[in-house]
């Protein structure tokens, strides 16, 4: 996640102040890892030297920082390129999961019992991750909707490789 | 721990040469939601029709409430099924002549309640199910997701202590699916019944307070991670 864009992709909605900045970054994105002060500065900062954000005054009051930030011409391009670009779709092609069923197989152990224990833990997230989905509002669901796709996605390939053992069993011990 | 609802034990039943079910065993407490997960074929459905008393287990047994099923009379095993349990499927389970409202009154109307009062009920289940506006539609005229959340009131509307739901979201999409495992766990939970949910997909599963995986017809021992 690029914490950039994002905060160039508020600022698209009007000048802020750093502190506002991360007040609305935590409210919309950063439900589970609010952004640390020093971390809004020092991207906002990067920003300003790469010319995609620029002053806009300094704000009366007191605090720390109150310099408002705006988005450049630069900036808006940078975004909607960002915002096109799609992520790299993450594959995990060795898993540790893999590699412990293998490692089961050719010791001969139950490797049943790997996936079971693996099925349970994935259900016991899969269900807090439910509770607080059904608890939250449209947020909460999205996000946590994404998570449980996911999960269910390594519990279906888990499902098949239960279905597979005594092939992959007699591939590994072969 | 509360007390055991429905109990199953070493549960075996072949169809011809297959071997359905070969040692099942599983519980099911008060209040309890307990998903059968496992592959197609291994046995899951055939369990929960046995625990049902749908399906009679060539060994083993089922209880209710400490009642066993196989020693109970056709008609005892009728009228425990009509008053105490309710059924959700994956599809067809209404009746394609009746209005919806005259489907979720069946259970009542086959129980004896008059027409009127049984229609009552039915319509107060379908407000609260959020389908109180296809009260004479037939189940052709409406959407899989109503058609399905139709069928959760009709097996809601007896008050059953137990719930029977087989893939009762399979053949919707996710928002559907969604919704209907929403109603059907809150409705649960608020009159106190409990659930035994076949599914196959693990987000449908996460619903459940824990799980029953079965194998082979075996129901697998899984040392709880919560």
């Amino acid at each position: 996640m690029s914490i950039g864009h994002a905060l160039l992709g508020l600022l698209e909605t009007g000048p802020r102040h750093g502190y506002d900045l991360k007040r609305v970054y935590d409210e919309r994105f950063g439900h589970d890892r609010p952004l640390a002060y020093g971390q809004v500065y020092s991207t906002l900062s990067r920003l300003l030297r790469n010319g995609l954000v620029e002053e806009r005054g300094v704000e009366a009051g007191g605090g720390p920082e109150r310099k408002r930030y705006a988005i450049t011409d630069a900036g808006v391009t940078d975004v909607s390129e960002w915002l096109v670009t799609p992520e790299n779709p993450q594959i995990y092609l060795q898993s540790a999961l893999y590699t412990k069923v293998v490692l089961a197989l050719m010791s001969d152990r139950d490797a049943e019992e790997v996936l079971d224990a693996q099925r349970s833990a994935h259900l016991a997230s899969m269900r807090e991750l439910t509770a607080r989905k059904r608890a939250g509002d449209l947020t909460d669901q999205l996000i946590c909707d994404h998570a449980l796709f996911h999960l269910e996605a390594d519990l279906r390939w888990l499902e098949l490789t239960a279905a597979r053992l005594a092939d992959l069993a007699k591939q590994v011990t072969g | 721990m509360s007390e055991v609802l429905l109990s199953g034990t070493n549960l075996g039943k072949a169809f011809g040469r297959t071997a359905a079910l070969d040692g099942a065993s599983m519980l099911v407490h008060d209040n309890e939601i307990v998903a059968i997960l496992g592959p197609s074929g291994s046995g899951k459905s055939t369990l929960l029709h046995c625990l049902a008393g749908i399906v009679a287990p060539d060994s083993g047994t089922v209880a209710f409430r400490g009642r066993e099923l196989g020693r109970m009379t056709d008609k005892e095993r009728s009228a425990l099924r009509r008053t105490e349990f309710g059924f959700v499927f994956q599809f067809g389970q209404l009746v394609p002549e009746l209005s919806c409202v005259e489907n979720v009154a069946l259970p009542l109307r086959l129980g004896g309640m008059r027409r009127k009062d049984a229609e009552v009920k039915a319509k107060e289940w379908m407000d609260r199910i959020e389908v109180g506006h296809l009260l004479d539609k037939r189940p052709g005229e409406v959407s899989g997701g109503q058609s399905q959340r139709v069928a959760v009131a009709r097996a809601l509307v007896t008050g059953p202590k137990v719930v029977f739901a087989d893939e009762p979201t399979g053949a919707l999409d996710s928002f559907n699916g969604e919704q209907v495992m929403r109603l059907l766990v809150d409705t649960a939970r608020d009159t106190g019944a409990s659930i035994v949910l076949v599914t196959h997909e693990a987000r449908v599963a996460a619903y459940s307070d824990r799980e029953v995986v079965v194998r082979d017809g075996k129901t697998r021992q899984v040392a709880l991670a919560h």
